[in-house]
C-alpha cells in the first residue's frame, strides 16, 4: 500500500512539471505558431540557474524560485526578438527547427562545461520534513511542489480566461491582425507571451531540482514526454493541457507500480491509443 | 541540353565518382557517407516531397541496425538477407507508425513521430538482446551472395555503392513518377488534391512506408560496415542529423541530402575530439541555416545557375 501511493505522488509531482510545461507549450504555440522545442532546454537551464545562483551567489531558494524564471524569461525574449521573429509567416516546421538547434547548442554548453553527472540542489531548510498520513509518508516539499504548481497553472488559467489581459491573448490566437487593427500592439505581445512561457517552464525548472537535481540532460528527457502529452490533450485549451499533465502523471506513476519496465514507454502508448479513438486530441480542436 | 540528357549526364558523374571514391578516401568514411546519404534522401522523400516532418526517423534506421546485426551475428543469415530483413522490419514498423501519425497533420505529425522514435530507444535500451549501453557488437561482415567475402573494404565498398545506387533510384524514379507528382500537389494543397478525388492518406502512408524501409537499408547496412548497432542509432539526436543533414544540403531536391550528409559526415569527423562541442556545433549550424540558408547548398546552387541561364529571373 505504501509503495502505490508512494508511486502515485511521483507520478504527481511529474504531472504538475508536465502541465506547468504544456501548459507555457500551449500559450507559445497558440499565440505565435511556434513549437518551442526549446522549452526542455529552458526548464534545464532554469534549474542551472538556481543552482549557480546558490553555488556561486548564495542565493537560496526561495528568491531563486523568482530569480531563475525572470533570467530565463529575458533570454526568451532576447531569443525572441532576435530570432524567432523572423520566421513568423512561415511554415511552423522552421520554428521547430530553429528551436531545436536552440536545444542542442544550450545541451552541448552545459554538457560541456559539468558532464553528465548531476549536480545535487538541496532541499530548503523551510520544507524538510514531512507528514505521517497514517497510509504513506509525505515528505514537505514534496506536498509543496504539486501545490505551488496547483496555484500557478490555476492563476495562469484565470489570468488567461478571465482577464482582460487574456482577453487580448485568446484574440490574438483566433486573429492577430484584426487585433492589431484596434490598436493593440501585437509584437510585444508575441514577445512577452514567449518570455511568460519559457519563464513558466524555467519555474518547473528551479522546483525540479532538489527533487532530481540538476543535469544537463534533464530538458530533454522531460520534453518528449511534454510533446506526447501535448498530442494526447491537444493544443485547445488551457484547462485541458493542466489535466492532461497531471492524468499523464499519474498514469506513469500508476505503472511504475504495476508494471514498471512499461513506466518509460506507456506515455507513447498512451498517445498511439487517444490517436486511434480520438485523433484530435481528448481537448482539442483542430486548426 | 534537354532535361533527360542533364539527368543522364548527373547520373553518370555520380556514378563514376561512386566507382572512384575508395580510391580517393578512406572506405570506410565513405561507406559511411552512403549510408548517411541513403538515409537522408530516405527522409527528403519525405519531407522535401511529401511536405511531412518526421522528427522520428532515427527509429527506422536504428532498429533495422540492430535487427539486421542480430540476423547475422545469433540466426547466422547470409549478408543480404540480413540487411532485406532489417529493411522489412523498418517497414513494418513505418506502416504502424505511419498509420498512427498521418492522423494529424503539420506539427502535430513531428511530435507524434517523436514520440514514438523515443518508444523504441526505450525498448531497445530494456530488451536483453541488445546489449544495453553497449550496444551490439561483434557483428561478422559475412559473404555477398555467399561467396564474395566483405571483409576486404573495397568489396564491402561496391556492396554498399550497389544498394545505395538501388535505393537512390528508386527514390528517384518515385519522385519522378506520376505518384510523386500527386505527392507534390499534396504538400503544395492538400484540400485541393482531396477535392480533385486522390486519396490522400493513402499516398501519405505509402510515402511513409517508403521512407521508413529505405532508411532501414541505410541502417542495415551501416551496422554490417561498422559491424556494430549502438544506442545514437536510435537516439532522438541522429533524427535531429537527417533533418540538418536533409536541410543544409537542400529540401526537396534530388541530390541535396548527399552534399548535406557528406558536410555532416566530414564535419563529425574533423569534430571528433572537440566532446559536446560538436552538439553545439551542430544545433549553431542548425540556426544558421534556419535562418538565412532554407534552400540549402543544392538549392542555392540551383538558384544561381538559373539566373545566370535564364538572366536575372530566379
Amino acid at each position: 500500500m505504501q509503495a502505490i501511493f508512494g508511486q502515485l505522488l511521483v507520478g504527481l509531482i511529474n504531472g504538475s512539471f508536465y502541465a506547468l510545461l504544456s501548459l507555457g507549450l500551449a500559450i507559445i504555440f497558440g499565440l505565435l505558431g511556434v513549437v518551442n522545442f526549446a522549452h526542455g532546454a529552458l526548464y534545464m537551464v532554469g534549474a542551472f540557474a538556481a543552482w549557480m545562483l546558490l553555488t556561486m551567489f548564495g542565493i537560496g531558494y526561495f528568491p531563486a524560485l523568482l530569480l531563475a524564471p525572470a533570467i530565463v524569461g529575458v533570454i526568451g525574449v532576447v531569443l525572441e526578438r532576435l530570432l524567432l521573429r523572423r520566421l513568423y509567416g512561415l511554415d511552423p516546421l522552421y520554428g521547430l527547427l530553429l528551436t531545436f538547434g536552440l536545444t542542442l547548442i544550450a545541451e552541448g554548453l552545459f554538457h560541456q562545461a559539468y558532464g553528465n553527472s548531476g549536480q545535487s540542489y538541496p532541499v530548503p531548510e523551510l520544507l524538510r520534513g514531512g507528514f505521517q498520513l497514517g497510509f504513506m509518508y509525505l515528505p514537505l516539499y514534496r506536498a509543496w511542489v504539486v501545490g505551488v504548481s496547483l496555484v500557478v497553472c490555476a492563476a495562469s488559467w484565470f489570468v488567461i480566461e478571465k482577464t482582460k489581459l487574456g482577453a487580448y491573448l485568446r484574440a490574438g490566437t483566433e486573429n492577430p491582425k484584426l487585433l492589431q487593427a484596434f490598436g493593440v500592439n501585437v509584437p510585444v505581445m508575441f514577445t512577452i507571451t514567449y518570455g511568460f512561457g519559457v519563464a513558466l517552464a524555467a519555474f518547473a525548472g528551479v522546483m525540479a531540482a532538489p527533487v532530481y537535481g540538476v543535469t544537463p540532460l534533464m530538458g530533454s528527457s522531460v520534453i518528449m514526454v511534454v510533446f506526447a502529452v501535448v498530442v494526447i490533450g491537444g493544443m485547445g485549451s488551457i484547462a485541458g493541457s493542466i489535466f492532461t499533465g497531471i492524468g499523464v502523471g499519474l498514469v506513469e506513476g500508476l505503472t511504475r507500480y504495476l508494471y514498471p519496465e512499461a513506466s518509460a514507454v506507456v506515455v507513447f502508448v498512451l498517445m498511439a491509443i487517444v490517436l486511434l479513438v480520438r485523433p484530435a486530441g481528448l481537448f482539442g480542436r483542430e486548426r | 541540353m534537354t532535361a533527360r540528357q542533364s539527368s543522364l549526364l548527373g547520373w553518370a558523374a555520380l556514378v563514376t565518382l561512386g566507382l572512384a571514391a575508395p580510391f580517393l578516401v578512406y572506405p570506410v568514411f565513405a561507406m559511411n557517407v552512403l549510408c548517411l546519404a541513403l538515409f537522408a534522401s530516405a527522409f527528403n522523400l519525405l519531407l522535401g516531397y511529401g511536405g511531412l516532418l518526421s522528427f522520428g526517423h532515427a527509429a527506422f534506421l536504428g532498429s533495422a541496425a540492430y535487427v539486421t546485426g542480430w540476423a547475422v551475428r545469433a540466426w547466422g543469415f547470409p549478408t543480404e538477407l540480413a540487411v532485406l530483413t532489417g529493411t522489412a522490419l523498418a517497414a513494418l514498423l513505418g506502416l504502424v507508425f505511419g498509420s498512427l501519425a498521418i492522423r494529424r497533420a503539420g506539427i502535430y505529425f513531428a511530435m507524434i513521430t517523436l514520440g514514438f522514435a523515443q518508444m523504441i530507444y526505450f525498448l531497445v535500451v530494456q530488451m536483453p538482446w541488445t546489449g544495453g549501453e553497449d550496444g551490439l557488437q561483434g557483428i561478422p561482415r559475412g559473404r555477398a551472395l555467399g561467396f564474395v567475402p566483405l571483409n576486404q573494404p573495397t568489396t564491402m565498398y561496391y556492396f554498399v555503392f550497389i544498394a545505395f545506387l538501388g535505393g537512390f533510384w528508386l527514390i528517384h524514379r518515385t519522385i519522378h513518377s506520376p505518384f510523386g507528382h500527386v505527392l507534390r500537389a499534396i504538400r503544395e494543397n492538400e484540400p485541393r488534391a482531396l477535392s480533385l478525388g486522390y486519396d490522400v492518406s493513402r499516398y501519405k502512408l505509402l510515402v511513409f512506408v517508403l521512407s521508413a524501409a529505405l532508411s532501414g537499408l541505410a541502417g542495415s547496412l551501416k551496422a554490417v560496415v561498422l559491424q556494430f548497432a549502438s544506442l545514437s542509432d536510435v537516439h532522438w539526436h541522429r533524427s535531429g542529423e537527417v533533418v540538418l543533414m536533409t536541410l543544409l544540403g537542400g529540401m526537396g531536391t534530388v541530390l541535396g541530402p548527399s552534399v548535406g550528409a557528406l558536410v555532416v559526415v566530414t564535419l563529425e569527423n574533423y569534430l571528433a575530439d572537440a566532446g559536446s562541442w560538436v552538439t553545439v556545433i551542430t544545433g549553431s549550424v542548425f540556426v544558421v541555416s534556419v535562418l538565412s540558408f532554407r534552400r540549402g547548398i543544392v538549392g542555392e546552387v540551383r538558384t544561381l545557375v538559373r539566373r545566370a541561364f535564364i538572366g536575372g529571373k530566379g
